[in-house]
């Protein structure tokens, strides 16, 4: 009996171990649209898988990504360990999607109505992952714009009551008006980290983040 | 709630905290939306929680049809402070500090100013 029990507890803990070091968390990229989410997911693969395809198409263009987009076994190696983790590229969150703002990028109107349709989906979609789907989330902010958004505010707000680590990533610092001072007094309680998704700049200290936080 | 015909003005709908505690999550985003949807702003005594504002949005998301509700505009004063109001909410077993919550339809209000202590909004009329 004694025996038999014994084995049990240690196959069962052999399996729990063995679950918890093979499924990556998954790690929500989340912000504003146009924050250049996709930018930085795109770089995280390029960067740390062979084949290297895209998560999806970057643009100036406002709600370019419309699905939540998952890829699979990143594997981002830091001081000899290995952090394993899934990338979900989110659409840009907001409260409202009016068409018309498509037609200013002169897209037609059918167009620009199928993508706010689209986008108003991805939007539901992202919140949805957001409650149910997610063990972390990198939050990406435009850092030459403001960040006391109401978006924002109530985004850090939820991500804070799920108990989810975040990291709030100060991206565009190659632009002049950037200001990540801005984004730290937005958010005292949480670590920013500047970078240039576009440029490549400061990813090295991005990884390590995202090792300590999600590994 | 009572119907007001509409007149030739803005519908203000100031709800009480005690109003809103009595409803389930999805009764307070369908007392917001229909308000809103009507033109109204609604303005919130006690707010939202967090999971009750990402479900406003999800649902949000899913009304907005062109040329007829281009969705919401929403604001609360800003959480200064951080996570120490934070932290003793989630002791308390509360997860927001009670905020007055302004709501209203995105293309009739228009924030002009937000700080901590003051939130100014144009509302127009069509
Ligand atoms: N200057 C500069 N531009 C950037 C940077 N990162 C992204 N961008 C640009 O910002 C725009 C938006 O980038 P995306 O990556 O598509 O942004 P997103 O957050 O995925 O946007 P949505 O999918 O629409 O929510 C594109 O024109 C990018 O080239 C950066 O570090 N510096
Ligand atoms: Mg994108």
């Amino acid at each position: 009996m004694g025996l038999l029990t014994n084995l049990r507890s240690s196959i069962s803990r052999a399996a729990s171990t063995l679950f918890s070091d093979e499924e990556p968390k998954r790690i929500g990229i989340y912000g504003p649209p146009n924050a250049g989410k996709t930018t930085l997911s795109n770089r995280i693969v390029r960067d740390w898988t062979e084949h290297g395809d895209v998560v999806g198409p970057e643009s100036h263009i406002p709600h370019e990504t419309r699905r939540a987009r998952r890829k699979e076994n990143i594997e981002i190696e830091r001081d000899g360990k290995t952090v394993t983790i899934d990338v979900v590229d989110t659409p840009g969150v907001t409260t409202k999607v009016d068409y018309t703002e498509f037609l200013e990028h002169d897209i037609e109107k059918d167009e620009a109505v199928r993508r706010s349709r689209e986008a108003t989906e991805g939007v539901a979609e992202a919140m949805h992952w957001l409650r149910e789907d997610v063990d972390g989330v990198i939050y990406v902010l435009d850092s030459s714009t403001d960040p006391f958004t109401q978006v924002n505010t109530m985004l850090i707000g939820i991500i804070e009551s799920q108990e989810l680590p975040v990291l709030i990533l100060a991206n565009k610092i190659d632009l002049e008006e950037s200001s990540v001072q801005r984004i730290r007094n937005a958010f005292p309680q949480h670590e920013t980290i500047p970078l240039s998704a576009l440029e490549g700049d400061n990813m090295d200290e991005v990884y390590d983040k995202i090792a300590e936080y999600f590994g | 709630m009572a119907e007001v015909k509409q007149r030739d003005g803005v519908q203000i709908d100031l709800i009480s905290g005690e109003r809103m505690d009595g409803l389930a999550s999805m009764e307070k985003i369908r007392v917001i939306l229909d308000g809103v949807r009507e033109g109204n702003i609604v303005i919130l005594e006690e707010g939202l929680s967090p999971d009750e504002e990402s479900k406003l949005i999800e649902v949000t998301m899913s009304e907005i049809s062109p040329d007829e509700f281009n969705g919401i505009e929403i604001e609360t004063y800003p959480q200064s402070g951080g996570s120490d109001s934070g932290l003793f909410n989630r002791l308390m077993g509360k997860n927001s500090p009670k905020k007055l919550t302004v709501i209203g339809p995105a293309n009739r209000i228009e924030t002009l100013h937000k700080d901590e202590t003051l939130i100014q909004t144009l509302v127009s009329r069509t």
